[in-house]
């Protein structure tokens, strides 16, 4: 698509998104959001990013395929899941760290499984969709 | 309010089910999808439905005070939106292929009937 | 003694990897399993003669009351005996008839499952144990029968002869099953010790009915005995082994072992004297009318079957060693005559009685062993067919009553046809003079003619001195089938009395009608003008309906129209839901709680009321598309009416993600076209809306019911106290259940590769068309 406000909008809209995903991420355990909404958002904004440039560039922009993010979400939600078998606890069992930290909050292994699920979703979308368009051109 | 919600159910399933009986492919497709909100729908319904109380925890408390939407039904329907959202990718997919080898998005041209003796 | 009934099993496992080395190389060497096993059964002769029988025992499945139970006593050790020597013999045999065979290593890979089978079958103690190896041996058996699997009447012999045999199988199974759960055993020597509380109970007469029906099916006794001829299609060596010598004696092993357990009422006895007596005049007769030797051999067979079923319905302790000797008789000259059929067969290429003659020009010592084995089952003294002809009459006269005339006429018209019928396969094709065509015939290879001269051999042998195999091994035999109080020793000469001159008489009759009836097409031709009435004609019929019914099922249930499909589906479930919702007494649905809509509300149900409808009748799809993203955000700001902000989030998200996939895929798609007349969219429209007003009906069911809340109480009190989260719908999600979305994660990976491998797939050229 060959419009100037849109290339301009998105150029900004793909940070500011993005942020705003991380955000959603991060307020999940506290506040509506959390992985499954925060992963979409940031695949809408790639694909917006897409759409305005061209697959090609946003997969150049992105350095890697999306499609490394779903093993990397899956090995991260899985260490997070068996994390406390280290310590002795069963499966799954949360663990926190006392304190909160700045601007991240309470930082505990949930919010790393929710991590996992965020890049798989952003993995996901962005495989299908992708694959989708180049297969088109 | 519930009875409208009951009868908008009524009618997502209805209208997936008389998708589900066209022999276009994307209808069929459309179909899976209002059948699947009319689940969603219905299972919110189960866990029954409360106005302006979500199923947040206010900031200064550690329990709820007051009366909270169920969390439950909640949390089934989130996972089947994401599901979903899979299962369509996939269809499409699946469609959009079979189309690039039959040329046809008619389901009856799928079909390689099986000879008379077995 | 797991390992010898294993052994078989172990090999033929071994032919999967290693069969290729075998076909090339060491066929002959599979040989020694049988053999070894032959010399360690042997080695039980002492032990068993002495009358203590031999138990082991190896816990298998304990909980259920199936163990590895063996019992070694005098039948099991006859059959062994039986299995592995006749095996050994078959297995020599085979190395040289199917040399150079592609699928040799296949062969003896089926062969050895089969004698395992078969010796685990006649060793087991344990009823369920016993029927997984009668089922095996039907397993082995078909795969054997359709060894030839590129002909197909030999295919559907080996179908036949499943279908059959497998059908008896099941009905045996639950007659077995029955049994262990009545007697409260599945311990055959323990059913033993109680019998009278199986013989007395209701439902003595339902197992004897099922256990008939295996014994019967597998012993190809009348009506069902057309799948063993049809067996013939299988290489000789396995007629002469699994259809004559071994596997369809397991019926009457059955009969035999099941005697204590079972025998004794009248439903037993008469039941089979009838059968049994049916089936051996029935197929003596047929047998003299056949052209071909192995359907002389196949009927003489069946009518030697009759015999054994019909002796142990005599039920007397006489009868039943008469029966022990006759397994062995039989199993003699049946087995050596088959395998001389098949040196013929193999050597001039027809198995045609009416063209064989003088063969003895060319192979001597084959026609000295078909002579033999002929003589053995006509019951020329000195031969042990005489010992067992002897005591079949004998078993016959001592009958009560009138029975005595009947049983013993039935017996005497049947040893003439079947005097015949060996004749005719042992004599007639060495008789005369020898044709032109068969000049060329020489001596085959000793491994092909030693073992039926042998067989032949060890016949006159045990006909010469009667009483000492009666003593090592017939008589232990016949202990195990009822308690012998005193044994008389088998002899040759009884004297002058009404047993020899029964015996003069078959001779005498025997040999003159083999003198006087020659054996002609024309014959044969007379006899299946009877087919359409036989029970194999109507097996076949009933066979062929069922497969038509199926094809027609088929076509109308599985038509490949998914929507017929969905149709059938969704108009039963409306069906099924409505006559639950008519007949649930007295529907309340209780409408006091409901609360008030509010103007949004309306408006959105109302937008996406619109959406619905131009979705389901627009005639562009990406109009229908967009109508249906409608629905979804709809729906979204349903969710944030009623207190839903995560699913509000997500819904909103995912809805314009499928719009921009349905863009990306369909924009170049064609237009709907308009497939279905309007009828058939009045018709889908009405079982739609009725699936959605019962559906609708479900829903204000539910909303009238009294809800519960234990678990989300615990999920909303315990969310911060435990997981350190506030917004519960998540703490659920990423902690209390947290596998569930684990796996969730994992299938949305798994569609996004299902969808790149779809399309990065590339096209091989056969598939696009």
């Amino acid at each position: 698509m060959k419009s100037t406000i849109l290339k301009t909008a998105t150029s900004y809209l793909l940070p500011i998104l993005l942020l705003f995903s991380v955000f959603i991420l991060l307020r999940g355990h506290y506040h509506p959001g959390g992985g499954f909404v925060g992963g979409l958002i940031a695949s809408i904004a790639f694909v917006l990013h897409g759409f305005t440039y061209g697959t090609e560039n946003t997969l150049k922009l992105m350095r890697y395929h999306p499609a490394v993010l779903i093993p990397a979400g899956l090995a991260l939600a899985t260490l997070s899941m068996f994390a406390p078998v280290l310590l002795g606890l069963p499966v799954m069992t949360g663990l926190w760290i006392d304190e909160p930290i700045p601007v991240i909050g309470m930082v505990g292994s949930a919010l790393f499984f929710d991590l996992g699920v965020y890049l798989v979703v952003i993995g996901v979308v962005l495989t299908i969709l992708f694959t989708i368009t180049q297969y088109n051109e | 309010m519930e009875i409208l919600l009951v009868i908008l159910m009524g009618l997502l399933y209805a209208a997936g089910i008389y998708m589900l009986f066209r022999r276009s492919m994307v209808k069929l497709l459309l179909g899976i999808m209002l059948l699947g909100n009319g689940a969603n729908i219905l299972i919110f319904l189960l866990g029954r439905i409360t106005k302006g109380q979500p199923p947040v925890i206010d900031e200064a408390a550690k329990v709820f005070t007051d009366i909270y939407a169920d969390p439950i039904p909640q949390a089934l329907i989130l996972t089947a939106i994401v599901i979903g959202f899979g299962i369509q990718s996939f269809a499409i997919v699946l469609l959009k292929r079979v189309y690039v080898l039959i040329n046809s998005d008619d389901l009856d041209d799928l079909n390689t009937p099986e000879d008379e003796d077995i | 003694m797991l390992i010898a009934v294993l052994a078989g099993l172990i090999v033929s496992i071994l032919f999967i990897p290693f069969g290729k080395f075998f076909r090339q190389q060491a066929a002959i060497a599979v040989s020694l399993l049988p053999i070894s096993l032959f010399l360690y059964f042997l080695s039980y002769i002492p032990v068993i003669r002495s009358g203590l029988p031999v138990s082991f025992h190896y816990p298998w499945v304990p909980s259920m009351g199936i163990n590895l139970d063996f019992h070694l006593d005098g039948l099991a050790l006859l059959f062994s005996l039986l299995i592995t020597g006749i095996g050994s013999l078959v297995f020599l045999y085979a190395s040289s008839y199917l040399k150079g065979h592609p699928y040799l290593d296949r062969f003896y890979a089926y062969l050895s499952l089969f004698m395992a089978s078969m010796l685990g079958l006649v060793l087991s103690d344990n009823i369920l144990l016993l029927f997984i190896f009668w089922e095996l041996t039907s397993i082995s058996s078909f795969f054997l029968i359709g060894f030839n699997n590129d002909d197909p009447v030999s295919r559907k012999s080996a179908l036949i002869a499943l279908a059959v045999t497998g059908g008896g199988g099941l009905l045996l199974m639950a007659g077995l099953i029955l049994m262990g759960h009545l007697s409260g055993s599945y311990s055959i020597q323990e059913m033993a010790d109680n019998a009278e509380r199986l013989k007395n109970h209701a439902l003595y007469g339902l197992i004897l009915l099922l256990v008939f029906a295996g014994a019967f099916t597998k012993s190809a006794q009348f009506p069902f005995h057309f799948w063993l001829p049809g067996a013939m299609k299988a290489p000789t060596p396995i007629s002469a082994y699994l259809h004559s010598a071994t596997m369809v004696k397991a019926g009457v092993y059955l009969l035999a072992r099941f005697s204590p357990v079972l025998g004794g009422s009248d439903y037993w006895q008469y039941t089979l004297l009838i059968v049994g007596g049916v089936t051996m005049l029935y197929s003596a007769f047929h047998s003299i009318f056949r052209t071909d030797l192995k359907g002389i051999l196949a009927y003489s067979t069946i009518a030697a079957l009759g015999i054994l079923v019909f002796l142990i319905g005599i039920g007397t302790p006489e009868s039943l060693v008469a029966a022990s000797v006759f397994i062995l008789v039989h199993a003699l000259y049946k087995a050596s005559l088959f395998l001389t059929t098949g040196i013929i067969d193999h050597e001039t290429g027809t198995r045609d009685v009416t063209k064989l003659a003088g063969l003895r020009h060319v192979m001597l010592p084959l026609a000295i062993g078909g002579l033999l084995a002929a003589l053995s089952s006509a019951g020329l003294p000195l031969t042990f067919g005489f010992i067992g002809k002897d005591l079949i009459y004998e078993a016959t006269l001592h009958s009560p009553g009138i029975l005595r005339f009947v049983l013993t006429a039935v017996a005497v018209l049947t040893n003439i046809f079947l005097l015949y019928a060996g004749f005719l396969a042992g004599i007639k094709p060495f008789a005369g003079s020898l044709p032109q065509q068969f000049k060329g015939v020489h001596l085959p290879h000793g491994l092909l003619w030693i073992p039926p001269v042998l067989l032949s051999l060890l016949g006159v042998l045990f006909g010469c001195f009667p009483a000492w195999i009666g003593e090592v091994l017939l008589h232990p035999a016949a202990q195990s089938m009822t308690r012998l109080t005193t044994v008389a020793p088998l002899k040759i000469w009884h004297g002058f009395n009404l047993v020899l001159l029964l015996s003069g008489v078959t001779l005498a009759l025997g040999a003159l009608l083999y003198w006087v009836r020659k054996p002609s097409e024309q014959r044969l031709s007379a006899l299946t003008r009877f087919n359409a009435l036989s029970p194999e004609q109507l097996f076949r019929r009933l066979y062929r309906s069922i497969i038509k019914l199926s094809v027609w099922y088929t076509n109308t249930m599985h038509n490949g129209y998914l929507r017929v499909y969905l149709l059938r589906i969704v108009v039963f479930a409306i069906l099924l839901l409505a006559f639950r919702l008519l007949t649930a007494d007295g529907i309340v649905i209780d409408l006091g709680t409901v609360s008030p809509v509010s103007i949004y509300e309306l408006v959105v149900g109302a937008i996406l009321v619109g959406g619905l409808y131009l979705s389901v009748t627009t005639s562009s799809r990406l109009t229908a598309v967009a109508a249906t993203s409608v629905v979804g955000y709809c729906i979204c700001l349903m969710f944030v009416f009623y207190s839903a902000p995560d699913l509000a989030m997500t819904q909103f998200t995912i809805d314009t993600l499928t719009v921009v996939l349905f863009v990306l895929v369909l924009f170049r798609l064609p237009p709907f076209l308009n497939f279905a007349n309007n009828s058939v969219k009045i018709r889908d429209g009405i079982i739609a809306t009725l699936f959605g007003c019962i559906i609708s009906l479900i829903g204000l069911l539910v909303l009238s019911e009294p809800i519960r809340t234990e678990v989300s109480n615990y999920y909303g009190d315990n969310a911060y106290v435990l997981a350190k989260g506030k917004n519960v719908v998540n703490v659920i999600l990423v902690d209390f259940r947290g596998f569930d979305t684990m796996f969730e994660i994992v299938v949305l990976s798994i569609a996004a590769i299902g969808v790149y491998s779809l399309l990065k797939l590339r096209l091989r050229a056969t598939e696009k068309e």
